[in-house]
């Protein structure tokens, strides 16, 4: 017998709430749509009866959808949740994103892109019925851009690393142009293929955009997968494990330098390695990896009491330093700043993070 | 305001969540709040907790002698802003929502 899934749509506008239920009434499965227009009523309702999904607008008076979000992923962890906003604003995406949201939706890009959508939200009612996969964790970026040239898609893939973001534009499923750290073409192409790991989401193709990629994606991904492998493989021709390890050490410390840190130390958790550390004496490693786990455990505490959600990044100072402490990929980096640095430091911090293990 | 509580049933309908703390608090070298600007309508209990645990971490960070003159911690929907106090600390709750202006 087929399940009927529930939605639940929370916003402070009865008449977008009206139009929701007409436009969730053209899904294909057919899904059972209730309606809340305050984030007190949508989680009462949450904790009275199972939804499969929740349409959640973010400005709303009194308790707004952050806060509802942040509340909704700790109790209900199965819950699918989707963000649909008027704020075109890119924080906000992020820190939808931070909270752990399978989908941010711009309510502007509702009237070109309805049925695509619809075809998300289809996805994430059906996705564990119809047996697929959530989340695509063992793939890499040459996976995923190969399986969009494939289906012959038109989109535009944006990935983002930490601070680091980079789009991809895939017409009729070839390549015609890319953006990642400052350049553009082939160049940002090769560079965010040496990114590791990330996140990417499909935004609407942009048909109408200047290409600047003629290379077939197949030669392009071809080219850079041969110059990783000839860049691994020297490296252990050479010495062997001895010399890569001289040279991620130099590599992070030239990052150290350019970044103009003074000190970085990677926590991982408890149990799970050693802390690794540049930039700071070896006794005073101990130390800092210590306070950042006890930190990290009372900012824990604090926010599940008040429901505050995940911790994003610390910023504290005294006279000699400041230093930001930011958990990325399941460690928590402790970074030195001198105090007269100020400008751009947290973009600074999250880009040094996200390059640390590249 | 309790005989249309009761008429309409709003506190049965709603599940226990309160907005988010909003103001500031001073907390002694105990973790004892001295005074506070949040609503009294927020759990003290709750503000109790965030005071005990911005006390425990500046004490920590003596510990691991990197004494901290003022910490924010960014949560994804609150920043708490702390400065040390004679053993103490006085403490800032600013809800970072669509509402509120979001400062880094």
């Amino acid at each position: 017998m087929e399940v009927q899934h529930k939605i639940l749509v929370l916003d402070d506008d009865a008449d977008w709430l009206e139009l929701s239920r007409e436009m969730l009434a053209q899904l294909p499965s057919k899904p059972e749509v209730r309606t809340a227009t305050s984030g007190k009523r949508a989680l009462a309702m949450l904790d009275a009866e199972p939804f499969r999904l929740i349409i959640c607008d973010l400005k709303m008076p009194r308790i707004d959808g952050l806060q509802v979000l942040a509340i909704v992923r700790r109790r209900y962890p199965e819950l699918r949740t989707v963000v649909l906003s008027a704020l075109e604003d890119e924080d906000f995406r992020s820190r939808a994103y931070a909270l752990g949201v399978d989908m941010f939706w711009l309510k502007t890009e509702m009237q070109g892109h309805l049925q695509m959508y619809l075809d998300c939200l289809e996805s994430l009612l059906g996705r564990d019925q119809d047996g697929g996969f959530r989340g695509i964790q063992s793939k890499g970026l040459m996976d995923i851009i190969q399986m969009e040239c494939l289906a012959r898609s038109s989109t535009v893939l944006r990935v983002t690393r930490g601070s680091l973001v980079a789009r991809l534009w895939i017409q009729d499923g070839e390549l015609t142009d890319a953006e990642a750290e400052g350049a553009r073409g082939e160049t940002a192409f090769l560079r965010m293929l040496t990114w590791k790991s990330g996140t990417f989401e499909n935004l609407p193709a942009e048909p109408n955009r200047e290409r600047t990629i003629f290379k077939p994606v197949n030669a392009l991904l071809l080219e850079s997968a041969q110059a990783i492998d000839e860049n691994d493989g020297s490296a252990v021709e050479a010495s062997g494990e001895t010399v890569q390890v001289h040279r991620r050490t130099v590599w992070k410390l030239s990052l150290l330098a350019r970044a103009g840190a003074e000190f970085v130390v990677a926590v991982p958790p408890d149990g799970q390695g050693v802390p690794e550390a540049l930039g700071t004496e070896a006794q005073t490693v101990g130390q800092y990896a210590h306070w950042t786990r006890r930190a990290t455990e009372s900012i824990k505490r604090m926010g599940d009491a008040v429901d505050a959600g995940p911790l994003l990044h610390l910023d504290a100072n005294n006279l000699e330093r400041r230093l930001l402490l930011i958990p990325w990929e399941h460690k928590n980096f402790l970074v030195g700043w001198s105090p007269e640095t100020s400008e751009g430091l947290l973009e600074k911090t999250k880009k040094l993070v996200a390059s640390w293990d590249s | 305001m309790g005989l249309l509580k009761n008429i309409f049933g709003s506190s049965a309908a709603h599940a226990a969540v309160t907005q988010l703390p909003s103001g500031s608090i001073t907390v002694d070298r105990a973790g004892e709040i001295v005074s506070s600007t949040v609503s009294s309508a927020y759990p003290a209990e709750l503000l109790r907790t965030v005071g005990k645990e911005v006390l425990a971490l500046l004490h920590e960070a003596h510990v691991a002698q990197m004494p901290l003159a003022e910490v924010s911690i960014h949560f994804a929907v609150l920043r708490i802003t702390a400065r040390e106090l004679r053993g103490g600390a006085i403490i800032f709750l600013f809800p970072q929502t669509a509402l509120s202006p979001i400062s880094n």
